[in-house]
């Protein structure tokens, strides 16, 4: 379909433009501009970007559907804005062989909304001891491996994961979590977990993995993109390690941006995440690296959980939130924050996961794929159960009152949210 | 409106009182008036047995609707009750729920040969089916208002009307 | 963000979930109200009538029969109806959700439940999930909290030293696992007592305990100079598997209270024990059975204790 998109403020971070202006797309792809659209959108007052690219939301399926499903949840991507989105290979079974990930990608294509790219598991069953054929997932459309947030205790095995992936050109993407430091921990080990009686998980859990991580990537100078990190420690590593030259890249949850240990308040299992919520200090280092560009990106870390899985004492709680419909309010949040130009908040939703995923969405040029993201980013939203389309409505953010609402969201041309 | 002189009523009482001191008499105060009531009744009757003093939190009949919140004082009573005749003191008689509440707590301690109600002031007002066997007077009390013994820091007792406190 | 679960909306105590967070006249309140009782536990009939025809029910999920039989001792001398249920045995072998087994212990009438769990919190989650009139007693959970026994230490403590606010008081033993090093340590930086230390090993002390407005000493006899109270901390047998401790022998060596090491506090120092004690591995026993050591009050002052506090939270 011809798509006019009419007078909106366009930012497109890839190619530094912020001005208003008008969006053409047409056979799914950015066009010229020409006369006859089939559709005009009015986009005056809002904003149009990329669509946004999450590096992390789980949709369930397969094996989890009593969770969510992927129609629900890929009605939450759209609503967010979000036209791409990787996800983790820990379902249940893990996706560790060609079939699944085919099945699943079929499964997202034929519902036409955002696009899918799995993660294939690292190792056979995620259970650390065995390689998986990352070339055969590789060409049933995995784009990374990885091994969600299960850790991978031989280090020895792990090196070899890295050569072998490096042998096919593939990304290693990582948490960095030492597993016997982070052993039976559920909560930031220090003085909230103290207070509250939570046994936790020292900072050094995640700096001791990161330092053994990038060790292997110089030996093997395999590319890895780390995940979720979540001390102060581990940004000015990453820091240190780009000046070096290493291959690495890293991300940030959208919840560790704005919360700490000290937002558990009275044992709120909402703030039961993995990994924890750490220190005012590293939520500041956090936030600051990722407006510096020491963090690459943020992502949602979407994950569903239902009501049971959250009704429960804090430890025994399942760990994780909801987030692909929060995703744009919370990174203005903290653009706002920042003062940062609302090109640089956009870029770490698009172009800079983009250019981690090796994708061509994530721009506004003729001849790139139409993914869109169109937003009234003064629009309030209120966070309640009724208003997220996913069903996971486990979120820390309930009640709260944020600013920034997706009205149009385009894939491959074609309008697959209007709100 | 004048409210009679405390001590005064104090004497007459004492005066009343005399005649009927045995050898198994013993004084109970309820505080806090009453407690007042009881170290002055004490000191002038100079009884030999020494003064017990109760707090009836425990015992109160309005506990569901007000919950416990009084200034706990611990109930001392430095005697055998059992066989007693005991004297009863308390500064205000007016429902007549408060010495109900002191009669339950007296028996889970013994059981008393009798028990004589003393009263600084008669107020009317019962709602149960109780009354003082020595009184120093009867006194009408405004709606609204609540008739309170005090002490100062000279150890004189004064009667004096306050308004209700909310509940 | 969240108002305290434990006040009501007129700052009164509707359930006991933790000392901390507790205003400190709520706590004088508690102390004073246990000495009343502690009169009624003395005479002959030693019950009132205040929780007649209220059902307390105990929760036990971490099986305990000290802590549930003063428990249920403090609720029959206040008169109320007690039912005991073991839940380890029943209900959560079948697979029943917490928040399940209270909503099917409220159909039948509680007014309070007693609850000890092995998860830190859960309390509170309790708390937030029953009927206005039902309320929570916390006998322990995890690691965070036992407020019942933190009450019943400050009780003990003012019954022998008067008041708090010149007092030197050492927690000695395994305060990263302990929920009544927790409270006390709150209770008495509420109550003002101007120096609270806590002795053990760097295994045994928790990430960032001096927030919580103590003094950490590892050397037990530098950390027992002068003290006027000297609580001792049960060691359990999990802890001396070699991995935080490589045997009782050697922690008895540095750290268990012997009559030397006693010497060392002030003369009139006292010695407590939440209990059960080890001897010989945190407390020697002409200490424990010594004329220093006020253990055996301590149980006693702890039935007046919990009747204060089930009388007060029941009638809010």
């Amino acid at each position: 379909m011809r798509l006019h998109i009419k007078g909106g403020r366009v930012v497109d971070p890839a190619s530094a433009r912020d001005a208003v202006g008008d969006v053409y797309a047409a056979d799914g792809k950015i066009a010229e501009e020409f006369s006859r659209a089939d559709r005009v959108i009015d986009a005056k007052g809002l904003v149009v970007a990329p669509g946004f690219i999450d590096l992390s939301a789980r949709l369930r399926e397969p094996g989890y559907e009593y969770k969510a499903t992927l129609e629900s949840e890929m009605d939450a991507a759209v609503a967010g804005g979000v036209t791409s989105l990787a996800c983790p290979p820990d379902t249940d079974p893990p996706l560790d062989e060609p079939g699944l990930v085919d099945m699943l990608r079929r499964r997202a294509k034929a519902l036409s909304r955002a696009r899918v790219y799995p993660l294939g598991a690292l190792t056979v069953k995620l259970r650390g001891e065995a390689l998986t054929e990352m070339a055969e997932l590789g060409e049933a459309g995995c784009v990374a491996f990885s091994q969600g947030n299960v850790p991978l205790r031989d280090t020895q095995l792990l090196w070899h994961a890295l050569q072998y992936a490096a042998t096919f050109g593939y990304p290693v993407w990582l948490r960095a979590e030492d597993a016997w430091l982070a052993k039976d921990g559920v909560s930031h080990d220090g003085e909230v977990a103290t207070r509250l009686g939570l046994a936790g998980i020292p900072s050094f859990a995640e700096t001791i993995a990161l330092g053994a991580i990038l060790e292997l990537v110089r030996a093997t100078r395999a590319r890895v993109h780390v995940c979720r990190l979540s001390t102060a420690g581990a940004v000015e590593m990453m820091r240190h390690a780009k000046q070096e030259g290493l291959p690495v890249s890293c991300d940030v949850a959208i919840h560790h941006l704005h919360l700490c240990d000290m937002d558990l308040g009275y044992f709120d299992s909402h703030c039961r995440l993995e990994p924890p919520l750490r220190s005012q200090r590293d939520r500041d280092a956090l936030a600051r690296g990722l407006a510096e560009g020491a963090v690459d990106c943020l992502c949602s870390d979407h994950t569903p959980v239902d009501e049971d899985g959250k009704h429960l004492p804090f430890a025994e709680a399942e760990p994780g939130a909801t987030g692909l419909e929060l995703l744009l309010p919370l990174a203005l949040k903290w653009g706002a924050a920042h003062k940062l130009p609302l090109a640089v908040t956009l870029a770490r939703m698009t172009s800079d996961p983009a250019r981690i995923l090796g994708v061509a969405t994530g721009r506004i040029v003729t001849g790139a794929p139409a993914d869109l993201a169109i937003f009234d980013p003064g629009a309030a939203v209120r966070v309640t159960a009724e208003s997220l389309k996913s069903q996971g409505k486990n979120t820390p953010f309930l009640g709260y009152e944020l600013a920034g609402r997706v009205r149009y969201t385009v894939v491959a041309g074609n309008v697959v949210y209007e709100g | 409106m004048k409210l009679p002189e405390a001590e005064q009523l104090c004497a007459q009482l004492v005066g009343e009182l005399k005649a009927r001191i045995g050898p198994q008499t013993a004084m109970i105060g309820l505080y806090t008036g009453g407690a007042w009531l009881a170290e002055r009744l004490h000191a002038m009757l100079r009884l030999p047995e020494p003064l017990g003093l109760m707090d009836i939190a425990f015992y109160r009949d309005d506990y569901h609707a007000r919950g416990l919140h009084h200034d706990p004082k611990r109930t001392k009573i430095p005697f055998d009750i059992s066989g007693r005749d005991l004297l009863l003191v308390d500064d205000v008689l007016y429902t007549g729920r408060t010495v109900r509440a002191a009669m339950n707590e007296l028996f889970d301690y013994g059981r008393p040969a009798s028990i004589s109600l003393v009263v600084l002031a008669d107020r009317g007002g019962r709602q149960l089916p109780i009354c003082a066997q020595h009184c120093g007077a009867r006194v009408e009390v405004p709606s609204g208002m609540r008739l309170r013994l005090k002490r100062d820091a000279g150890d004189r007792l004064t009667l004096a009307l306050e308004p209700e406190r909310a509940a | 963000m969240q108002r305290n679960p434990q006040l009501n909306a007129n700052g009164e105590l509707q359930h006991l979930l933790s000392i901390e967070g507790l205003p400190r006249e709520v706590l004088v309140q508690i102390l004073d109200t246990a000495e009343s009782f502690v009169g009624v536990t003395e005479r002959e009939v030693k019950k009132v009538p205040l929780l007649r025809g209220k059902s307390v029910f105990n929760l036990f999920f971490e099986p305990s029969t000290r802590t549930r039989t003063t428990f249920e001792i403090a609720a029959k001398r206040l008169s109320a109806d007690v039912i005991n249920l073991n839940i380890a045995l029943s209900s959560q072998t079948k697979g029943e959700s917490l928040l399940d087994t209270v909503a099917n212990l409220s159909a039948m009438q509680a007014d309070i439940f007693v609850v000890r769990h092995n998860s830190s919190g859960a309390p509170y989650l309790i708390a937030r999930n029953v009927k206005p009139h039902e309320h929570v007693v916390n006998a322990g959970d995890g690691r965070h909290a036992h407020p019942t026994q933190g009450l019943l230490d400050l009780y003990t403590i003012r019954h022998y030293k008067n008041e708090f606010t010149r007092l030197t008081v050492a927690i000695v033993g395994d305060i990263l696992h302990s929920r009544v090093a927790r409270s006390l340590i709150h209770g008495l930086t509420t109550l003002g007592a101007p120096e609270v230390r806590v002795i053990g090993p760097q295994t045994l002390l928790p990430s960032g305990v001096e927030a919580l407005g103590v003094r950490v000493f590892h050397d037990m006899r530098a950390g027992l100079k002068d003290c006027d109270v000297i609580v001792m901390l049960r060691l359990q047998n999990e802890r001396m598997d070699g991995t935080l401790l490589p045997s009782a022998q050697e922690f008895f060596k540095h750290y268990g209270l012997t009559g030397a090491k006693l010497s060392l506090a002030k003369p009139d120092a006292i010695v407590m024990h939440p209990g059960p004690m080890n001897r010989g591995v945190e407390i020697d026993s002409t200490v424990a059975d010594g004329p220093h050591a006020v253990i055996l009050p301590q149980v006693t002052f702890g039935i007046a204790v919990r009747m204060a506090v089930m009388s007060i939270v029941a009638g809010n």
